[in-house]
């Protein structure tokens, strides 16, 4: 097996790129936060976005350069933690930061309505839908760990990318399809999100054990027993959250509007 | 605020019967979620008895496993914002609400006892010789807890409803 499928003249340019990306986007968010909050006609960007922005991109950065992502490599346990991070944590995080709303209050007017027209459009509602947004995120997972993707991933740079990539947007998709913290076009109802996400996460689970049993190709028993626990318990700790919010803005949506109330909804 | 304070001295039958189901829900869901939440800390973490993953496992035993694992996280919090939001609404039902707890974890302890454990066999109890006795004393107290809960709540119920017609 080839572990060290990265030679360090593409290694070493790769992490630097990265770096410069990462710096960017955090620079980026903070200028555009700072900056909006100069109108008078706009709230002050608060501080906690910023703090889920700057620990988000922190969870994408470890989960693709420095130590955790050098030691995945080699070990599938540093890999499923960076995959919790990368796919789960960071999506959350990043969607708790509001970037959406961020551009939305300081692009021009203009642009501000193009941007929001493409929001709204047909074609948007397709990867936005709790129900497609699962498929691509538990979907994408289920094929990465059960066929031979994962060992392919750990001999080509270029896939290995990608994939990264995709649990990314795919992590991202879902959380912002469950929670509604940014504007979002194409809504639907609380119960409607909550019985796809308790199959997405049951989808999850199912998976963790499945992998605790049957190890991707080239990985030792031990590993993947540790590392579907991982993917287990790690997977429900982030749910918890997931959950709460989905829970506490149903509280917050059906709370009494008048002494005597209508009930229902 | 005042409004407030002085509705929730005298509970409101008419507010309670209308949100029956809802006390109903609230506590099945939090009584799924705590059953399954006492397995999981009690069971798996502390006594470890319950193994993470057993070779017999069934693949419908890990479809349902992840499910009811699923479900019932969903269920503790959901079933929590449930009982805050009768709370508030003045609507809390206590004897309906503690009824149904004990209906959702009987319900899910027996669910978990015999389906689970026995025809899906995704773990047992306890990986012992006598495992008969665990099985029994699982599943029967789990019947108990039921019964318990379902009197309750019926007979809360009708009280309150023949209450109603009096008035």
């Amino acid at each position: 097996m080839n572990n060290n499928y990265i030679d360090h003249t593409i290694a070493i340019p790769f992490e630097f790129i990265m770096i410069l990306l990462f710096v960017a986007l955090l620079l980026i968010y903070i200028g555009v936060g700072i900056a909006s909050s100069r109108y008078l006609h706009l709230r002050k960007w608060p501080l906690y976005r910023y703090v889920f922005y700057i620990l988000g991109i922190l969870c994408v950065a470890a989960s693709v350069i420095g130590p955790l992502a050098n030691r995945a490599h080699m070990d599938f346990t540093a890999h499923m933690v960076g995959h919790l991070l990368l796919g789960m944590l960071a999506p959350l995080l990043l969607a708790l930061s509001a970037p959406m709303t961020l551009l939305l209050r300081t692009l021009h007017v203009t642009a501000a309505r193009r941007l929001s027209r493409m929001l709204k459009s047909q074609l948007m509602r397709i990867p936005s839908h709790p129900i497609v947004a699962s498929f691509l995120n538990i979907g994408g997972l289920w094929l990465l760990y059960t066929t031979d993707l994962y060992a392919l991933m750990n001999e080509n740079f270029f896939l290995h990318l990608m994939i990264h990539l995709h649990v990314f947007l795919a992590g991202y998709l879902f959380t912002v399809s469950m929670i509604y913290i940014d504007p979002i076009a194409h809504r639907f109802s609380f119960v409607y999100r909550a019985v796809v996400f308790v199959i997405a996460l049951a989808g999850h689970g199912i998976l963790s054990k499945y992998i605790y049993a049957n190890p991707p190709a080239g990985i030792p028993a031990a590993q993947a027993e540790i590392g579907g626990m991982i993917m287990y318990y790690g997977g429900d700790a982030i749910d918890i959250v997931l959950i709460f919010i989905l829970c506490l803005q149903w509280y917050k949506a059906t709370r009494p509007r008048m002494s005597v109330s209508m009930g229902g909804k | 605020m005042a409004d407030l304070c002085s509705n929730s001295r005298k509970p409101n039958d008419i507010t309670r019967l209308k949100y029956t189901s809802r006390n109903l829900w609230s506590g099945v869901l939090f009584g799924i979620g705590f059953a399954a939440f006492i397995d999981e800390t009690l069971f798996h973490q502390i006594l470890h008895w319950h193994h993470f993953y057993d070779r017999s496992t069934t693949e419908i035993g890990l479809i349902s496993d992840g499910l009811f694992h699923a479900f019932s996280w969903f269920a503790t919090i959901g079933g929590l914002f449930m009982f805050a939001d009768l709370h508030r609404r003045n609507a809390l039902w206590p004897l309906i609400w503690w009824g149904s707890v004990l209906i959702g974890t009987g319900a899910f302890q027996l669910y978990d006892g015999i389906i689970q454990h026995k025809i899906l066999r995704i773990h047992q109890i306890r990986y012992v010789e006598n495992l008969l006795v665990y099985d029994l004393i699982w599943n029967l107290l789990a019947v108990l807890i039921f019964t318990i809960g379902l009197i309750l709540v019926l007979r809360t119920h009708r009280q309150l409803k023949l209450g109603a017609k009096e008035d």
